[in-house]
């Protein structure tokens, strides 16, 4: 393979992560509760769009939204019903509830569908090489890097822009302050935990030829997802954008190059790079 | 009840806290086939003990306990497989030292963040290790770990008993002794005091000119260093050391354990540790999915009902009861 | 002029363009029985805060005895000799009465680190916080959690804490918010019977309480000092009476 098209692979599975992480980096940030179970949301996507089109009938694009749809709802259930009792807890609890919450959708998964990895069948449009004239690189990639390049667009815009934006920028950097503003703070906190899983759920499905879609997602890529969080800095879609990419393309290269361990050098740029901005590479100052 | 009696006697020892010891000792005799699961066992007491040091009484949360553990069973393997220094006691010693290093070092450079951060960094640190062992295959057997190693007789009398494990069940007992000695005197000394202070409240604790860092790396190193010893018995009593040692599963498990028996209480290791371990062996085998289904729901309803665990639960069982004492 | 217990010179501090403290000068003699008073948001905590490192400045120095403390951290500065209590009580909450003043006390001797010797065998440690419990008339609940105590209790606690670090300088920010009216002269008692070398500072709102323990009164607004004197300077001061004391002081 030569560089470009590793490049390429690298940003494809950097924009998966992006598009999976980024609802993650802004209800953390918003809500300030460690949510492991993400990735969680995202296999469920995942799974949902297999039925969908295996089972129902649906083609790819409308099980796409199914699936937003059906995990957007099914994340704020959770959020009212046992998130919202948490956000006053400490550190440690959350960190239990969401592992506790992992290990519940991985068994029902397994036990609804079965272990095997599954696979969905892309579309005759995204299947196959395209062309761009200086080389061509296969469409799905192409595909995800627009999509995702897109997304981190529409997000920025959507907050620097929006008066909801604008709301939940406002709550990220003070809770109180916003709320003594007259925000719902609750209901902010609903809307943006069902879109960032809404978010994920996508990402979980479209991610599924790069990432692989089987019961053990949440718990195989909870690092990763972690990781781009916290070097992006919670909230920061850009600082996501950054980090997703940033991990990705590493990733990648390094798993093209030194696949006995070359993965250790990510874990020691988090780690530089943690210790030198706590908050993030486009996060506050401190942690 | 005049100042000071209940501070004045709270380490004090009771009569209860020999049970554990003589049910340790029983179990020797009433459970002679099932010494390998029973030390088992008792590694992961002495795990989620040193956990508790840093988890439950300073407060401090790190997915990255595992590092400690798989330091301390891979200077043991190590030690063995390529300078063939197989003698136990000085071997749980050096875990200790290498645990202990790595703790001091990684406590100095990651205790200066918190909250999410830190969590990271802790996870960084363990994965780190993680990778450097599979990677370093020369050294450490890489992904298929050492397996086969053998180690010298205890104290030049007791040989390790690789089918019932008789001696390495009762080395492990003295050993986890010896430890808990330690950990209950850290904990009900002013040190231990200021740790809990610290947890309680970090800024007052600054308040009252105390040197918060200081204590928090001094507990992290101390932690580290049991978890190392745990790691050594681990490496010792099975006769091999891999990649299981170290990783998410592992930290999060000790993790679940603690938690589950009761963080912040010298006991809840003990209580935590057997409950889980006797569930998972009569459960995990037979019934994988349904047992993570269970674990899963069990964590929950801990976190949303019960998050002091079963002591805890004990504990509010024990102050419905009439004519309880506070 | 010798130098004052504790000193701020062009103290300032801001949050972007926020500015919280204003070039203050600000002078607390050995053995002062000083109050600051102010309207709400005049940046009176801020002050305290900046004077004990929980804030630091943006420009300015804080000056402990002539000795330039600016820069150095909360815990350091406590023990060089200054202890303060919280405006909202920063107490352990799930440890005793008698746990959260015998910490205070352990660090001040210098043993709160020490490993071997259990907690409870440190009679030194004890008979002091036993002391400044009795002190606060607290006795009865010394083996309470202080989370079951009621708010103007904790309160006390709260200052029980900040005396058993036996400070050269005590800074009080609203000692008396909380406390019912009737257990209020617990406190003025406790801050009548502190030792003379001591250098208290008091943050308060409650007038009478300021007028009656103040010999010294600094006025801030806005995070400037406004207006600093006797309590008859400052109760004779239009400007003071008209921006702040209003009718507190008519009748």
């Amino acid at each position: 393979m030569d560089p470009v098209s590793i490049l390429f692979g690298g940003l494809a599975s950097g924009m998966v992560l992006f598009i999976v992480s980024v609802g993650l980096s802004v209800t953390m940030g918003l809500m300030g509760f460690v949510n492991l179970a993400h990735g969680g949301f995202a296999m469920l996507g995942g799974y949902v769009i297999v039925l969908a089109m295996k089972h129902w009938g649906f083609a790819f694009l409308p099980a796409l939204a199914l699936a937003f749809l059906a995990v957007a709802l099914f994340s704020v259930v959770l959020e009212r019903l046992l998130y919202a009792r948490l956000y006053r807890a400490t550190e440690l609890d959350q960190v239990l509830f969401t592992i506790g919450l992992v290990f519940v959708m991985t068994a029902v998964v397994t036990l609804g569908i079965g272990p095997e990895t599954q696979v969905i069948d892309l579309p005759e449009w995204l299947r196959g090489q395209t062309d761009l004239g200086f080389f061509s690189y296969r469409t799905y990639s192409l595909v995800l890097i627009a999509v995702g390049t897109a997304l981190m667009i529409g997000l920025w815009l959507g907050f620097e822009r929006t008066r909801f934006g604008a709301r939940i920028r406002a709550a990220v950097d003070n809770r109180r302050m916003a709320q003594s503003l007259g925000v719902d703070v609750g209901r902010l906190f609903a809307v943006t935990f069902a879109i960032g899983s809404g978010l994920a759920a996508v990402g979980g499905g479209l991610g599924a030829e790069i990432l692989g879609l089987d019961p053990n997602y949440p718990l195989r890529y909870l690092v990763y997802f972690l990781i781009v969080v916290s070097v992006g800095g919670l909230g920061r879609v850009a600082g996501v954008f950054a980090a997703a990419l940033l991990i990705g393309v590493l990733d990648f290269v390094l798993k093209f190059y030194f696949p006995k361990g070359g993965t250790i050098f990510i874990y020691v740029l988090t780690l530089v790079l943690l210790l030198w901005r706590p908050g993030g590479l486009f996060g506050r100052r401190g942690a | 009840m005049s100042s000071g009696t209940q501070l004045a006697q709270r380490h004090r020892f009771r009569w209860w806290e020999l049970l554990p010891w003589a049910a340790g000792i029983a179990a020797f005799f009433v459970f002679p086939n099932y010494l390998s699961f029973a030390t088992q066992v008792l590694i992961t007491i002495l795990f989620a003990l040193s956990l508790d040091l840093v988890l439950g009484y300073a407060g401090i949360v790190t997915l990255g306990h595992a590092a400690f553990f798989g330091a301390g069973a891979y200077t043991v393997g190590m030690l063995a497989m390529h300078l063939g220094w197989n003698e136990p006691i000085s071997g749980l010693l050096a875990a200790a030292l290498v645990a202990a290093s790595i703790g001091l070092v990684s406590g100095i450079v990651l205790l200066r963040t918190h909250g999410l951060t830190l969590l990271m960094l802790t996870l960084c640190t363990m994965t780190l290790l993680e990778q450097a062992a599979n990677m370093g295959a020369a050294w450490t057997g890489g992904f298929d770990g050492m397996p086969g190693l053998s180690f010298s007789k205890i104290l030049g009398l007791f040989g390790f008993d690789t089918l019932y494990f008789r001696s390495q069940y009762l080395y492990a007992l003295v050993t986890l002794l010896l430890c808990f000695a330690v950990v209950r005197m850290l904990v009900y000394s002013s040190f231990g005091q200021s740790l809990t202070g610290v947890r309680e409240n970090l800024l007052r604790m600054h308040a009252v000119g105390a040197p918060v860092r200081t204590r928090q790396v001094l507990v992290y190193t101390v932690s580290a260093a049991l978890a190392g010893v745990a790691g050594a018995l681990f490496t010792q009593a099975n006769g091999y050391v891999n990649l299981a040692v170290l990783g998410l599963e592992r930290s999060a498990g000790v993790m679940i354990v603690l938690i589950l028996g009761g963080h912040g209480r010298l006991y809840g290791a003990f209580v935590g540790a057997i409950v889980y371990m006797v569930l998972e062996h009569a459960l995990a085998k037979a019934y994988p999915t349904a047992w993570q289904l269970g674990l899963g729901l069990t964590l929950v309803a801990v976190a949303l009902f019960a998050r002091k665990g079963v002591i805890g639960l004990v504990d509010s069982v024990r102050r419905r009861l009439p004519g309880a004492a506070r | 002029m010798s130098a004052a217990m504790l000193e701020t010179r062009s103290l300032c501090k801001n949050f972007g363009a926020l500015e919280v403290a204003r070039e203050i000068n600000f002078r607390l003699e050995r053995g002062a029985r000083h109050a600051l008073i102010g309207p709400n948001g005049a940046g009176k905590t801020t002050f305290i805060n900046l004077l004990t490192g929980v804030l630091s400045p943006s420009r300015g120095e804080v000056l402990l005895e002539g000795e330039n403390v600016t820069r150095l951290a909360q815990a350091k500065r406590v023990k060089r000799g200054i202890a303060r209590t919280f405006q909202i009580n920063q107490l352990f909450r799930g440890l005793t009465v008698q746990e959260n003043v015998c910490i205070a006390v352990s660090e001040r001797l210098g043993v709160g680190g020490s490993m071997l010797r259990p907690a409870g065998k440190r009679a030194d440690v004890i008979r002091e916080a036993s002391r400044l419990i009795a002190m606060l008339k607290l006795g009865e609940d010394a083996e309470r959690l202080v989370a079951e105590l009621p708010y103007g209790r904790q309160r006390l606690v709260e200052i029980a804490i900040a005396l058993g670090l036996n400070p050269r300088v005590l800074l009080l920010d609203e000692p008396a918010a909380g406390i019912p009216s009737a257990e209020s002269h617990i406190l003025l008692e406790a801050i009548a019977t502190l030792p003379e070398e001591i250098a208290v500072l008091i943050i308060e709102h409650d007038m009478d309480l300021v007028f009656r323990f103040a010999e010294r009164i600094t006025v801030l607004v806005s995070g400037a000092i406004f207006a600093e004197g006797t309590p008859a300077e400052i109760a004779a001061n239009r400007e003071v009476r008209s921006v702040y004391l209003g009718s507190a002081l008519d009748g």
